[in-house]
């Protein structure tokens, strides 16, 4: 599994951190999303893919 | 269906609930679903918008850069006829709505809410032990659910405690029943004028709290200092009213499935109670009536295209029951994986506030209940008052007793 991220889109909801927290994060700043590890573990993948699905902007893309 | 259809065969929106059955959407509402993800529906001022009924095109739609949430472009679907006063984010489209957005998205991560949660948990303690050292029954609303929010927002804000009481009174008649609209203006404009004078404060004396980060834009010439304190009344109104609802509408609906309370109450699994948070979100659907946006280009969905100009409705009170998404929609089931549900939008103006909001609903579901065991209805159920009119949707009164 790969992950990108596209923080110009991000919004900032903090749905991604709470689907998966050791894959994501947000700045201190202005919580745009961060990206901890880009190609996580298999026992992470179906956070991942729930933090995909559910973020509003559209700006995580898994490919597996 | 046919007895709501008016003559034009345009159906009008919104229709009213069934009677006893207060949690669930309008039964011409859900309806609806069955003519097809897109049907077009009549607003009170005769304006003919799309009514997008399917959770999958209600997604696609609300993400989609070509829908605009400007209420001042034709054709879009407003409540009420807009009086030109002056607007938040809410309703701006990028890019002026993700530069003022990202001014106050710092306190909402994850990280910052966390850190705020033994602050609620103690706002949310004490204003048990008043409930259970003083008479009963109780309005849960107005003993409650209201202060909650309104404390909490006091802390975000960096209201100091001093003022709390002339915050919460003020805050309170804003969304008042009995209060005249020009009671409402006057506390509206009350709580605007003490804002601005406690950016002032924060100016010469910066904390850890969102006003002062406001204030640092403000010397830096990034904002001035009247958007500033208007930007504090958006997050007071955004906030107050909307989670005060899910906490006293939500504990009605766990009192009338007290299967479903019974588990929330004995476990002490977060992830239970997260789950129940959202489940509740889910099926309550509080914020009832409907995103509001407008197509700012031709777009082709389900067959349909949609023109630039036509405007668009999408109530997620029946996205969150659509049994394509959800299986078993109108049964409450903390257990389920809801995490998936539009109740705070979709898009780029999904519910800013939303790590707040899911934080607070959590400390209270899973304090309320183990702490007053008993809680009970003190009326009968056909007493109580919902909101069928507000702009957000929940019940004035909850008179309770242990
Ligand atoms: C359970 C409680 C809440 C619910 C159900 C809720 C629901 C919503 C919904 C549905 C929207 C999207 C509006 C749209 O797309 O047109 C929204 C936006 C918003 N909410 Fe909430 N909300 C809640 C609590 C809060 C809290 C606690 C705050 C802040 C303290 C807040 C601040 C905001 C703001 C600022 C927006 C506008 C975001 C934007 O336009 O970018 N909300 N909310
Ligand atoms: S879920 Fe999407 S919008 Fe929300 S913080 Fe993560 S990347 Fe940003």
């Amino acid at each position: 599994m790969k992950i990108t991220i596209d923080q110009d889109k991000c919004v900032s909801s903090g749905q991604c951190v709470t689907a998966a927290m050791d894959v994501f994060d947000q700045r201190d700043e202005d919580g745009i999303v961060l990206l901890l590890n880009p190609a996580p573990p298999a026992e992470l993948a179906d956070d991942v893919r729930q933090a995909a699905a559910v973020c509003p902007a559209l700006a995580i893309h898994v490919t597996e | 269906m046919t007895e709501t259809l008016n003559p034009a065969g345009i159906p009008a929106f919104p229709g009213t609930r069934a009677a006893g059955c207060p949690f669930d959407p309008p039964p011409a509402l859900q309806g609806l679903q069955e003519h097809g993800p897109l049907v077009k529906v009549k607003l009170w001022d005769d304006s003919t918008p799309w009514l997008v009924t399917r959770y999958a095109e209600q997604r696609t739609l609300l993400a989609d850069p070509r829908v605009s949430a400007d209420i001042t472009r034709p054709g879009y679907p407003s409540q009420a006829p807009y009086n030109g006063g002056s607007l938040s984010f809410i309703l701006m489209d990028d890019p002026e709505h993700a530069r003022l957005r990202r001014m106050v998205t710092a306190p909402f991560t994850i990280k910052r809410v966390e850190a705020m949660r033994p602050v609620v948990q103690k706002i949310v303690d004490d204003l048990i032990d008043d409930l259970l050292a003083g008479p009963k029954p109780v309005d849960l609303v107005e003993a409650f659910a209201l202060p909650v929010p309104s404390l909490v927002i006091c802390e975000l804000l960096g209201v100091p405690y001093t003022d709390h009481d002339f915050f919460q009174d003020n805050s309170k008649t804003i969304i008042k029943r009995s209060a005249t609209p020009e009671q409402r203006a006057a506390a509206g404009g009350r709580l605007a004028a003490y804002l601005d004078e406690l950016v002032g404060r924060k100016l010469d004396d910066p904390q850890d709290d969102l006003l002062s980060q406001l204030a640092v834009r403000v010397k830096a010439g990034e904002m001035s200092r009247q958007e500033a304190a208007q930007m504090g009344v958006l997050l007071l109104i955004a906030g107050h009213e909307t989670t005060a609802n899910m906490i006293a509408l939500g504990t009605l609906a766990l009192l009338r499935h007290p299967g479903q309370l019974a588990l929330l109450r004995e476990s002490d699994d977060p992830k239970l109670v997260a789950g129940a948070v959202e489940e509740l979100l889910r099926y309550l659907n509080i914020t009832h009536s409907g995103r509001r946006r407008v197509a700012l280009a031709d777009i082709e969905i389900a067959g349909q295209v949609i023109r630039a100009g036509d405007g668009l409705i999408m109530p997620n009170d029946i996205a969150n029951r659509d049994a394509t998404a959800f299986a078993d929609p109108d049964e409450l089931n903390i257990r389920r994986d809801a995490r998936r549900h539009v109740a705070f939008g979709f898009g780029v103006h999904q519910c800013l506030g939303q790590p707040l909001a899911r934080m607070e609903l959590q400390v209270v579901y899973s304090t309320l209940y183990r702490r007053i065991p008993t809680l009970r209805l003190a009326t009968d159920l056909d007493q109580i008052s919902f909101k069928h009119d507000g702009q957000v949707y929940g019940v004035y009164e909850l008179p309770l007793t242990w």
